[in-house]
This record gives C-alpha cells, structure tokens and sequence, in this order.
C-alpha cells in the first residue's frame, strides 16, 4: 500500500554551483577523520587505539561507553595519526592517514535467516550501524530497541544536494541487501520514498521488501522528518529508524562482502568552487584535496554538507560522517549601506516586504554568509507555517523550548522534529534566531531530564 | 560610504567596553545598523545562509503602506478648515494648511517615543529595536489634528513604556502600543479628542453659517436619537456647504476625523501593499471587514433604531474602522499568532466594532476598544486553536 503525497508548503532555494552529473577528477583524499562530535547523543566517547596504531577498514575504534555494542570503525585502513582533542579534553578527530590501497577487515557474509537479535548484534560489530539513527531525538540507534517502522528518504531536496541515482549508480544489488537486513529489523514497515516529480532512478524502482512511497513538493519533502509524518508519525514512547540510501548501501555490503567499505560519492558544489562535480572518496574524508587550487575568491566558507544544515569547516577539514557534499561560498562578513533598504532581485529572501524582489529572479541565487541584520525576538507571525509541511506550530513549539516548558515541548510535536526539520524556519526568519541550536536544546531537555 | 563607515569606526572605541560612553553601547550599533546593514555571518553549526529580510525591511514596509493615508490626512485636515471658515483655497493652500498641523504631531511623536526607547535600550541594555519605526507613525495618525503637542507627547511616553517596555520591549508587549496611546488620552483628556469640536480647526476664524463639526459617527448617533434615517442625517450634514456624508465622500475620506483613519480609500491601498507583500495577514483584514459588515446586517434584521437600521455597507466607511482593522489589527505582536485564531480574531473585532457603535453612545467609535479587548483576547483564542492541535496530536497517538 504506497501512499502519494504531494506537499505545498515549503521553499526551494535555487544557488550557484550546481554539481553537473559527472565524476570530477581529483587527487585522493590522504587523510579522513572521525569526528565523535558527529554522532548526536553519544555521551562518553572512547578511543579504543593509540596515535601510531595500524589499523583497516571496519577496526573499530571508538565506541560509546553508554552504548557499547555499537562500534564505530575506521572508513579506511592506515595509520592512525593524530587523536586530537579540545577543551576539557574534549575527543574532537580520530584522524587516519590512508594507504594507498584500502584494505579491509573481513568479518565474514552475514546470514540474513539470523534471528532478528543476532542480526542487529552482528551489524552493530562491523561499523555500519551508526548509518541507522533514531527517532525520536536523531540519535544513533539502540541495537536492542524494537522500531515500529524504517524510513528510508530517497532523495535529498536541500539546496545542491547530490542526485542519490547519480551517487549510487550501480549500488543495485546492495542497496537491495541492506533493505532485506533492515526489514528483519523491525516489527513494522521499511518505507522507501521517492521523488514523486521525477523518474524513480534505478537504484530504487526495483526494490522489494520495502514499502515505496511518493514525495513531491519544495523542500523540505525530501527530508525524513516531513516524511514520516505523513506516513507514520511518531508519537511520545514510540521509536522508529532512518537511513539514508549511502547507509544503506553500507549495510547491503556489510551483508554480502563481509566488510565495512564506507566509499560513497559525493558532491562538490557552491558557487566558489571552479570545478564542481561529484568524486568518490570515503567517510570523513579531508577536503583540501578537492578545494585547494579550487576555489573562485579567497575568502571563502567551506561547508561539511549543505548551506541549510551544514557545519563550518576549515579548507582542510574533514568531511562529517553524514555528509554527503561539500558547499563552498562567500564570506558575509561586510557592511552594506543601507542594504536593509535597497531593492534588489539577487538577493534570496522567501519574503517579499518591500524591495525584495527575488521573486521575480527565475534564476540561480549567489549567497553568502552574511546574517542579513540582528537577532531580534519573534515578532512576525505565520511565516515558519508556510514552510513547515506538518501539522505542528513552530512558533508555540519554539517558545515552550525557549520557556523550558516539558509538557508543552511534548504536546506540541518536538519528538517528531530534528535540527533539519526547522532549518528552513531558521532561513526565513526574519528575527534570525538560532532555530536548530533551540531545538537540539529542546531535546536535550527531554532526554537527559 | 567609505567616509561615514570611517566616522563610526571612529567613535567606536568610545562606546566598547571600558570606552567613556560604554553605557550607550546598544545606541552606536543601532545607528550603525541602520546606516550599513551589519556585517555579521552566521556561526559555524545551524543554517549557513539566511534570508535576506530582517525587521527593519519589514517595519519600513508597514510605513510605507501608511505613506498614503499620511498624505491623504495631511490634504483633508486643510480641505476640512477650509470648508469650516467658508474661504476659498487651492489644493496647494489645503496641503500647506494640513502639513503645517500634522507634522509637528508626528515629529513629536518619533521624537519623544525614540527618546523613550533609547533610554529604556541604555538602561535594560537591548538592542535598539525596529518597533517604534510603525508605532510612531500610527500614534501620529491616530490624533485629532489639534490635539496640544504636550499631550500627544504624554500619551506616546505612556503607551511606550506601560504599553511595550514594561513587557520587555518589541514582540513582548500585549496591546497594540498606539491604541494605547489614544486609549490614554480618550479616558485622561476625553475634552480634546471627542465630540463635535475638536475636529477642524478654526482659530481666530468663526465657522460659517450652518457648520457643525460632528463626525459621521456623532451625526448617526444624534439622527438616531432623533428618530431621523441616519442615511438623510449624513446627506444632509453640512450639506449647504458641499461637504455632506454621502457614502462616496466618506469612502474617500473627505470627511473631519483623526489624521489618518478618514480615508477608506487609503487604508485600502496600504492594505493592498501588506498583503502584496505579505507583511500583514489577510485573514485579518478580511475577518474585519467582513465581520463588520456582517454584524451590520444582523443589526438591520433586529433594528429597533435608526442607527440599527443603517445600512451595513455604511458601518465600513465611516469613522476608523478600515484604518483599524488594516493597520491595527494586523500587528502581529498583538493580534493572535495561530493562522486559525487569525480569522477568529479579524471578524471578532469587527463585529465588536459595530456593537460597540451602535449599542453604546458613550463611544462613538468602537474600533479602538474592539482593538483593544482582542488584543487582550488573542492568547485566549490561540490557546485554544493551540490546544486543538494537541489534540489531534494525542488522538493520533491512541488510534
């Protein structure tokens, strides 16, 4: 029984920087990390090797002493070089410096008539579990927990995702797999949506074990969040997964090579980027190699991920467990006279009060990181509604959290939200509040308290 | 531009901590973000970019909206003094006569209301906020137009800080900060901004024969008393001297009134740009005209008196009710906040409106304290469209 599901509300942002479909030319990345900083709700990381350690693809090397049955491994095999850590010791990169030939550990094919627990223990060993996150919270998944449904988003809508038909092109057989592994692991459905405005790419369109739905719309239609509330929403005490389709490929080798081989392809994209395209590396992977001698202007931002929910790295930082794309744009960092009152058709702005006139501009917007004006309280009302396609009303939500306000976070729906979902809220805001900071603060409340 | 970023990097030591005015911090970067948008990026974690409109492009948008009915006020309050001495004037000597009363209001409104909001910004240390831009501006257009400066300055200090401050400032505050104003003054100074005088003004000239200075709304409420259709009384107001109620003159507001709530026509053309622009709710302007006229009609069906029986259309140009309902009502501060509660709150105020018009003498217009008391009701029905939202959140848990 697939469901349709046509959405209206939201907003495309249309940039500069594009990825074409095509494999860009790059020099290997030398160095990855793993950044624990990644992994939300992991409280008491451990490294489990020393600086100078050898290790392959799919050692473990970090686990969460609060959930240990999980393993997070290296993505590639190599040296381990350097375990930095910050403030208050705080674990910060587990950096490898890579072979020139990955090699992996081999944990032997896994046996899909295992019986669901032994499934589950399995997969926890080999390093592709943290691909599973669970909601609520957007924590990695408890092995032990039983979900009442998987969802798999196939498709990215945020502002120069990559194309997931393009990244995973010839993935078929084990993106098959992993969705066999993961049906055995829950009671419920495993969900596959798909873009309903275009062709379902072929990755996709043959598989079985899964329930596939259709999404169209503007953004965010292509996030989980805004998916599983159409098709199963959680409520308080249930659980329910998500994995995104590189993860799942991930677990699809898992089962049938017998090894963790974390390579995926991603994008590089952004309107300071000379080249862009996509290029094949691996988890956590360095960027210098794709942004050195690469870039259009000097001063520019480099994004692990996209412009609406990425994170702020430097030039040659490394790539964040869940990204799947680079965006590199201008710095903000100017004055503009009187720029609150000009008109102007290139600059993007949802709104349409007085000379903002983007509307009418059909074409590609060039962003930078500029704030465009001050923190102020909430004074406008009804715009987060008109980019939230769920039934949930961000403005109450966001005072309860704001208020520390248990019962109202509960009844207002913050367990089926996380830091993605309200991103476009944070875009249009007009009195520019830090939206997925209060939110990630409002589940920290309800889950530690 | 270079020269003016240069003068503010200038005194910028002075107001950085340990500088000798650090105390009036929050003033220098309220200029300086006024002159030049800031130069602030976004930080490392969270939405990279951010949409290119802030609050000050969109309190500049309430004000240019308001542009029109300020104009139009200005032209009105000369044709009106002209009418009332009985002297021919041109539409040059009209403006000049209206400008010449109007401006000083406004200018002591910004002025004094500024003021007010700076100290509070020096001494709670908050930024300068954009709200005062529209209240100062609204307060202006909410006066009789010889109103005495000392008490338009009294009232924007009261409606400033009881209305706004003491809540905590912009998007704190309870009730809408200009019908607070006038509130203040119609129940402090009720000689100055009620009945038949205080409308046009006349000086050292005596009125011409026939003159009376009644607004619409006091002339249907006397037609009623006396038993007269309040659709005659209109016409024949002032009539000898061309400047009769007729359902057009009032639609365009050549009518005595407040500087800016006379014009149906104006408010309709700012009501045009916030809703173009997306600014102010349209659920709200059209629950308010809707629910006026509705109640108009429901007064017809039990009319008992003139006034009741007035047609309802006539309930939509007269007095401020289009000023209200488009530029009151609609700030989203103090209006409700559910998209829901927008409709409700729009025709309630609307319907209370004409209630209070009609029902009660002792306020001829109905649309401040309709305003008023849905301000104070907002919450109420937010709480509820809010709690039908739980609901259905609960229920959906339990099937």
């Amino acid at each position: 029984m697939s469901k349709i599901v046509k959405l209206k509300k939201g907003f495309d942002l249309k940039l500069v920087g594009k990825a074409p479909l095509e494999v860009a030319n790059f020099a290997p990345a030398a160095t990855f990390a793993i950044k624990p900083t990644d992994f939300l709700g992991m409280q008491r990381p451990k490294v489990l090797v020393n600086e100078g350690d050898t290790v392959k693809a799919g050692t473990p090397i970090l686990i969460d002493k609060a959930l240990d049955q999980v393993i997070y491994a290296a993505p590639v095999s190599g040296e381990i070089v350097e375990i930095k850590r910050g403030e208050k010791r705080k674990l910060l990169e587990i950096k490898i410096l890579a072979d020139q030939t990955v090699t992996h550990e081999n944990f032997g094919k896994i046996d899909l008539n295992l019986d669901r627990d032994a499934l589950a223990a399995k997969l926890a060993s080999t390093g592709v579990w943290p691909n599973i996150i669970q909601r609520p919270f957007g924590i990695v998944a408890n092995p032990s927990d039983s979900p009442k449904a998987i969802f798999v988003s196939a498709f990215d809508t945020h502002p120069l995702a990559p194309d997931f038909g393009f990244a995973l092109k010839g993935e078929e057989k084990y993106f098959q797999a992993g969705i066999d592994a993961l049906a055995k692991l829950t009671k419920g459905k495993v969900h596959l949506n798909v873009d309903g405005s275009k062709a379902v790419p072929a990755v996709f369109s043959g598989v079985k074990n899964a329930q596939i739905n259709q999404f169209s719309g503007p953004h965010p239609a292509g996030n989980v969040g805004t998916q599983i509330h159409h098709l199963d929403p959680i409520n308080k005490g249930d659980i329910a997964w998500t994995v995104s389709p590189f993860g799942v490929v991930q677990i699809g080798k898992a089962v049938l090579e017998g090894v963790y081989d974390s390579s995926k392809m991603i994008a590089l994209t952004g309107s300071e980027l000379t080249k862009t395209g996509y290029v094949k590396t691996y988890v956590g992977a360095n960027v210098s190699s794709f942004v050195k001698g690469n870039l259009n202007s000097g001063h520019v931002r480099v994004i692990s991920g996209n412009v609406l929910t990425g994170e702020k790295i430097n030039p040659d930082g490394f790539l964040g467990f869940y990204q799947n794309q680079i965006t590199v744009i201008p710095e903000g960092d100017y004055e503009e006279f009187l720029g609150w009152l000009k008109p102007s058709t290139s600059k993007l702005s949802f709104h349409k009060a007085i000379g903002m006139l983007s509307f009418l501009n059909k074409g590609e917007f060039k962003v930078d990181t500029n704030t465009h004006g001050e923190e102020r309280p909430f004074v406008v009302t009804g715009v987060f509604e008109k980019v939230m396609p769920m039934d949930i009303l961000p403005t109450y939500l966001f005072k309860a959290i704001v208020a520390e306000d248990f019962d109202e976070m509960e009844e207002l729906g913050l367990y089926e939200l996380v830091e993605e979902d309200v991103a476009l809220c944070e875009f249009v805001d007009p009195s520019k509040n830090e939206l997925q900071e209060l939110v990630r603060h409002g589940i920290e409340l309800l889950m530690y308290s | 531009m270079k020269l003016l970023q240069n003068l503010f990097d200038g005194i910028k030591p002075n107001f950085e901590k340990g500088g000798k005015w650090e105390k009036f911090h929050t003033l220098y970067e309220g200029h300086r973000t006024i002159a030049f948008a800031p130069d602030l990026i976004t930080k490392s974690k969270g939405a990279q970019i951010k949409d290119a409109t802030d609050l000050k492009r969109v309190m500049i948008t309430v004000v240019i909206a308001m542009i029109p009915a300020l104009l139009f006020g200005i032209l009105n309050i000369g044709h009106q003094h002209f009418i009332a001495s009985g002297e021919e004037a041109t539409l040059i000597d009209k403006a000049v006569f209206g400008a010449l009363s109007v401006l000083p209001i406004l200018i002591v409104s910004y002025a004094v209301g500024l003021a007010t909001e700076f100290t509070f910004c020096v001494i709670r240390n908050h930024p300068v906020s954009e709200g005062y831009l529209v209240s100062g501006m609204l307060i202006a257009l909410v006066m009789p137009p010889y109103i005495p400066l000392w008490q338009v300055a009294l009232a924007t200090i009261f409606a400033v800080v009881i209305g706004k401050e003491v809540f905590g400032g912009t998007g704190m505050n309870i009730l809408n900060v200009a019908m607070t104003a006038r509130a203040f003054l119609y129940f402090a100074y009720p000689a100055q901004i009620s009945g038949d005088q205080v409308w046009t003004y006349l000086g050292e000239k005596t009125a011409v024969d026939g003159f009376s200075g009644a607004t619409a709304l006091g002339v249907a409420y006397n037609a009623s008393v006396e038993g007269t259709p309040v659709v005659d009384a209109l016409a024949s107001h002032n009539s000898s001297l061309g400047a009769d109620f007729s359902f057009f003159n009032m639609f365009m507001g050549w009518i005595p009134g407040s500087i800016g709530e006379t014009s149906t026509l104006m408010a309709l053309v700012g009501a045009v740009i916030l809703v173009a622009t997306g600014v102010a709710s349209w659920k709200i302007i059209v629950g308010g005209f809707g629910g006026a006229y509705a109640m108009g009609l429901v007064m017809n069906a039990l009319a008992v008196n003139e006034y009741m029986a007035m047609p309802a259309q006539y309930h939509l140009v007269m007095g401020g009710l289009a000023f209200g309902v488009v530029f009151m009502a609609t700030d989203p501060v103090s209006a409700a906040q559910t998209e829901t509660g927008k409709w409700i709150y729009g025709i309630l105020i609307g319907v209370l409106t004409v209630i209070i018009r009609v029902t009660n003498p002792a306020y001829p217009e109905g649309i401040m304290l309709a305003v008023l008391f849905m301000n104070v009701m907002a919450p109420l029905i937010d709480y509820y469209v809010v709690k039908a939202n739980k609901t259905r959140r609960l229920q959906r848990a339990t099937v």
